[in-house]
């Protein structure tokens, strides 16, 4: 040091200090400094602002735009801009055969697969007027619950991710994980499974099936549990919450909204009970409802109704009957792979199915069942032919979506991100 | 399947008697709508003319709480088609499904579109939720909604030329520019 004058070495220790990066007091001139702005022209304080959000946003769950009008921090209205994932999948569908069409509707709500196969292959059955064994129509149930239960614990994951709680993605996905890997042994797939297809369903529960599915329920109501602890009495999240993105039953209903939305409202409509399908009139379980329609609301039905599909869950268990997994109609699914090598009919039957397909009576037909979403349906129109003429998929986000109408206005910049989550809109199903 | 089949099969009566008090009603509102059972849901056949009265109908009159669908059918190539004999057919459809939740029942109705004049009352002012199939339609078959509040493309890119979900609308390849595209996508 005993080189270095002193001003230097002043000049030294201001480099590598870490205080120089800090402000330092304002001294002599300075202090007065008056700072002004020039140039021109500078819009007007009290404008309005647009605000575009996405298509790449971590919290709009995929590839949704959002235009958004803003005065200071305040919502006025919201504009959502999709089709950043349109892949003509319902052109897709009128080139595939009914054999080939559950593989492509599965891809659309890409978080709850099996709810898409279910409506295609109910609407197909329904132009085939073919009754199903019981044994199918109840592993339909059992499958289409879990993939509930995957599609609620993913929600839960996503919506404490979007408002903080980066704790909660961790546990929602922990037991997400264990749900598609439940699927997965199943259906031999954790996702996009192609296993409901019209006439059944592709293959068999497997052996001890039931032992894997009950340790699923307790790990998954203990999971539950645990979301429960953590976020419902945690003022933080209820401050984010509660009283944000409210919408009434009137508006929920005039903007086409189904689903926890419009439960959320005090609407208790749940297709699974007001027009029961599969075996839903079989099982025992509550439909969940709030009153106060929102954010919080549409937290707390999803979480419950977890518990809902855990307990319809193990009623399949207890009461799976025993039969057929899908209908004997060779002219609709496939003769075992045993039989192809012994019989010639069996072998001709497995050809003309998997090259040509089945065909299907001139008619149309809408079927509706209750996806995590709200009502997915399928709007099929046949003209005898293997392929569907035009092949529809109601899907519920794209309807729910348009309810951020009803619930940003008024609201925060960083409310509309809780609503966004709170409407869990699958953008797959929105452009389809 | 020859033509033959379809008649004894699919819809052969013409007029048939609704069993469906809602359909009775449409019809004896609507003189000249068509009633079928199609495979035990009401659908009712009604002229385009009349489409946003029958909205209205269902939603004042009958409780209808909901449209659950604005949807569009091209039958350029059906080989064979289901609709009533008695109905002039055109090559478009426009399908709307409505939901009472009061009453807990659905109703479908049908309304003819020709290709020379594809265009059909908005029903977004009665229904609000509508809006986006109706763009939807209009974006995919070039169908256009009479008083839409905002008839623009909604999943196409709003430079695209043709309808896709038309049958004479190939699905083909679409060259991909990055330098010097007017809008880029």
């Amino acid at each position: 040091m005993s080189d270095l004058t002193n001003a230097e070495a002043r000049r030294l220790e201001a480099q590598t200090d870490e205080g120089a990066q800090e402000l330092r007091p304002l001294t002599g001139d300075a202090r007065t400094q008056e700072l002004v702005l020039t140039g021109g022209p500078w819009p007007d304080i009290d404008d309005t602002m647009i605000l575009n959000m996405g298509p790449q946003h971590p919290s709009t769950h995929g590839v949704l735009r959002i235009m958004l009008e803003l005065d200071g921090e305040t919502v006025l209205r919201a504009k959502p801009v999709i089709g950043y994932l349109h892949t003509g999948m319902e052109k897709t569908g009128e080139e595939l055969t009914y054999v080939q069409g559950s593989t492509n509707v599965t891809r659309m709500d890409y978080a709850s697969p099996l709810s898409n196969e279910l409506a295609f292959s109910m609407a197909v059955e329904r132009l085939l007027d073919l009754e199903l064994p019981e044994r199918a129509t109840w592993i339909r149930m059992l499958l289409v619950e879990l993939n509930r239960m995957s599609s609620h614990l993913l929600f839960q994951a996503t919506n404490g991710m979007d408002l903080g709680a980066v704790s909660m993605m961790i546990y929602g996905w922990r037991e997400r994980e264990l749900t598609l890997r439940l699927l997965e042994t199943i259906t031999g797939l954790r996702m996009n499974h192609n296993f409901i297809r019209p006439g059944g369903v592709a293959a068999d529960l497997p052996d001890g099936w039931q032992h894997d599915v009950l340790e699923l329920c307790d790990q998954v109501e203990r999971g539950v549990g645990e979301y429960d602890t953590l976020l419902t009495e945690n003022p933080i999240w209820r401050e984010r919450t509660v009283g944000v993105g409210v919408i009434t039953t009137g508006e929920a209903l005039a903007l086409g909204a189904t689903g926890p939305i419009l439960r959320s409202t005090g609407f208790a409509w749940d297709l699974r009970k007001a027009q029961p399908y599969l075996a839903y009139d079989d099982v025992d379980f509550d439909v969940i409802y709030t009153e106060n329609g929102d954010v919080f609301d549409r937290y707390q039905i999803r979480l419950y109704e977890i518990l809902e599909s855990v307990k319809i869950v193990r009623q399949c268990v207890e009461r799976m009957p025993a039969g057929d997994y899908r209908v004997q109609d060779r002219k609709v699914t496939p003769p075992p792979r045993a039989r192809i090598d012994e019989s010639m009919e069996a072998l001709i039957h497995h050809f003309k199915l998997f090259t040509e397909g089945f065909r299907v009576p001139a008619g149309e037909t809408y079927v509706a069942v209750e996806s995590p979403r709200g009502e997915i349906g399928c709007y099929l129109v046949s003209d005898g032919t293997a392929k569907p003429n035009r092949l529809h998929i109601r899907g519920p986000s794209f309807y729910n979506l348009q309810s951020m109408d009803a619930m940003v206005p008024g609201g925060m910049l960083a409310d509309a991100v809780a609503i966004v989550s709170s409407i869990d809109p699958i953008m797959g199903e929105v452009d389809r | 399947m020859s033509d033959d089949d379809d008649a004894a099969n699919a819809r052969e009566p013409d007029h048939e008697v609704p069993g469906d008090e809602v359909a009775a009603a449409l019809l004896e509102r609507f003189p000249g709508s068509v009633f079928v059972a199609s495979h035990g849901q009401p659908v009712v056949y009604v002229d385009r003319a009349a489409w946003h009265d029958v909205a209205e109908f269902l939603r004042d009159d009958q409780q209808f709480s909901q449209c659950m669908d604005v949807v569009g059918v091209d039958h350029l190539v059906a080989p064979s088609r289901a609709a009533p004999a008695s109905i002039t057919t055109e090559r478009f459809e426009v399908v709307a499904n409505f939901l009472s939740h009061a009453r807990n029942r659905r109703i479908r109705v049908i309304a003819q579109v020709s290709v020379d004049e594809p265009a059909i009352a908005s029903i977004a002012d009665l229904y609000p939720g509508v809006n986006f199939p109706e763009r939807e339609t209009y974006d995919l078959f070039g169908i256009e909604f009479v008083g839409h509040p905002d008839l623009t493309r909604i999943l196409m890119p709003d430079d695209w030329v043709g309808h896709p979900l038309r049958k004479d609308d190939a699905p083909a390849r679409v060259p991909v520019t990055f330098k010097g595209d007017p809008s880029p996508r």
